[in-house]
């Protein structure tokens, strides 16, 4: 008998991460990492204090933040793990184990502090 | 009479395998591509928790993006996303079953356009929404 | 036109009553525009050294026998030409993540033991006698398995795998593309049996996509796309095990 693999959970995140970030990953980083701190196409204030708590006050600004969050964190740390074996690092249950623990704590307190933000 | 050692084996080793190949650098840069999604779910984490602080803390966090540091960061973090969503698509042929439209298989190409036009329109849709909150 | 030049191929050489590692050994090969590399090869034990050790049979790229990494690619030699290589060199070595036992020739024991793992025939669900037909199948239920049908186990694949490489104990391409062919049967009852394969952490779960596997296939089989749909169908199993009533398989 071989034992089932434990993947399909794992991997179904990755892969839900995955498609995200595919989908709205370049625009995301492009808005929040380039155009608005440098005004450049958009203006410096889109992302204002007022805004972003808005957003986070309302259940589909949370839940919207919360996924992308979560997801890029679930489909990184589990890229990563085989980055560690393509370079010929063995990885153990534990490293695998830290991987996910990893973007499950990234979830727990983002979930958190949305729920501390309040609604 | 001794049989001669033809049970020696040869195998080569795996050291800088992804060296040996440009369709394996290649693969190995969509595969780091995760390290800067990491990194950039670990901003929008630290900017929800500024959030979480108040307006002051808030604008700490904004006025730190703007830094050149970040913004360099950012930008090498855009097209590693950026190849991830490229590779990521161009790959999606070899994630699915065979889809039959009118007793004909659906070429890979067409499935290859559509998921880059939705991610087009999408991405779209995010600018236009965040464009449209301008004071 | 028949115009005779020279090229220079450049073998591996490995003897196991001798060596501990290969070496490399270059000859001065005259081909001719239509002359493969295999040819190029056959002339090279034939008129410069007969202790030179590979596999061929048919030369028409379909027994699968001269896979060989030629400039570092994995390739049947039959199906290469040397012109495309001069005025440079041509270094020819063994498959790579395969041992060597001498020369370009390797040790496929390893696959066939995975092949026989994936139960690459058909499992029908009641067997028919002849006086019963055929089993009838549409063109549309064919075109499932085809392509996947065409491998020749001439472990290209294999060697352009990493995966495989770093972990032998990876079921791999074709032995997957293989297991696919027959699970996407409409003739075939055997993914119940299959599946197990595929579930384990050696079967579908030991491919990270690379796909190079796909780009080298001399059959346009694609195993990378056999492989990774059945990531999806062993996801459904893990998750739908869960909604079947206890004791049900």
């Amino acid at each position: 008998m071989i034992r089932r693999s434990n993947k399909p959970v794992f991997w179904s995140l990755f892969g839900a991460g995955g498609m995200v970030s595919a989908l709205i990953g370049p625009m995301l980083v492009f808005v929040t990492g380039i155009a608005v701190p440098l005004g450049f196409l958009l203006p410096h204030d889109a992302l204002r204090y007022e805004r972003m708590l808005a957003l986070a006050h309302n259940p589909a600004g949370k839940l919207a933040l919360a996924v992308v969050i979560s997801l890029f964190l679930f489909h990184g740390c589990h890229r990563f793990y085989h980055c560690l074996h393509d370079f010929g690092i063995h990885v153990t249950a534990g490293m695998k184990a830290a991987c996910h623990g990893f973007a499950a704590a990234g979830t727990a307190l983002a979930v958190y502090l949305l729920l501390v933000i309040g609604f | 009479m001794p049989a001669p050692n033809l049970l020696n084996r040869y195998t080569r080793p795996m050291e800088g395998w992804w060296r040996r190949n440009p369709f394996y650098l290649w693969y190995m840069l969509r595969e780091a591509s995760c390290v800067f999604i990491i990194a950039y779910a670990l901003v929008l984490l630290c900017g929800l928790y500024r959030l979480s602080q108040g307006e002051a803390a808030f604008n700490g966090w904004l006025a730190a993006l703007a830094t050149p540091r970040s913004i360099a960061f950012h930008g090498i973090t855009a097209m590693m996303v950026l190849y991830h969503a490229w590779t990521w698509f161009k790959v999606m042929p070899k994630t699915l079953p065979f889809i039959h439209i009118g007793g004909k298989r659906m070429p890979d190409a067409a499935i290859v356009t559509s998921g880059l036009a939705a991610a087009v329109v999408l991405s779209a849709l995010l600018f236009v929404l965040v464009w449209s909150g301008r004071s | 036109m028949t115009t005779t030049r020279i090229i220079e191929i450049e073998c591996q050489r490995f003897n196991p009553q001798t060596d501990s590692e290969p070496h490399f050994q270059s000859y001065q090969v005259p081909f001719s525009e239509e002359m493969s590399v295999l040819q190029g090869l056959q002339y090279i034990k034939d008129h410069l050294d007969g202790s030179l050790t590979f596999r061929w049979s048919c030369r028409m790229a379909i027994c699968g026998s001269c896979g060989s990494m030629v400039n570092g690619v994995p390739q049947l030699s039959c199906h290469t030409f040397l012109r495309d290589y001069f005025p440079d060199k041509v270094r020819i070595e063994p498959l790579n993540h395969f041992p060597v036992l001498r020369d370009l020739a390797i040790d496929q024991t390893d696959f066939l033991a995975k092949l026989e793992s994936v139960k690459p025939y058909l499992i029908p669900d009641t067997e028919k006698t002849p006086a019963q037909g055929t089993y009838l199948q549409t063109p549309q239920q064919m075109d499932e398995y085809y392509q996947y049908s065409e491998c020749i186990n001439c472990l290209l694949c294999y060697a352009a795998c990493p995966q495989y490489g770093l972990n032998k104990e990876f079921t791999g391409p074709a032995a997957l593309a293989l297991l696919h062919r027959y699970n996407a049967d409409s003739r075939d009852a055997g993914s119940a049996e299959r599946m197990e394969v595929i579930n384990g952490e050696n079967g579908v779960w030991g491919c990270t996509l690379v796909s190079y596997c796909s780009e080298v296939c001399p059959k346009g089989v694609d195993p990378a796309r056999a492989i990774n749909q059945n990531k999806i169908n062993s996801t459904k199993d893990y998750f739908l095990r869960f909604l079947q009533p206890r004791g049900g398989k």
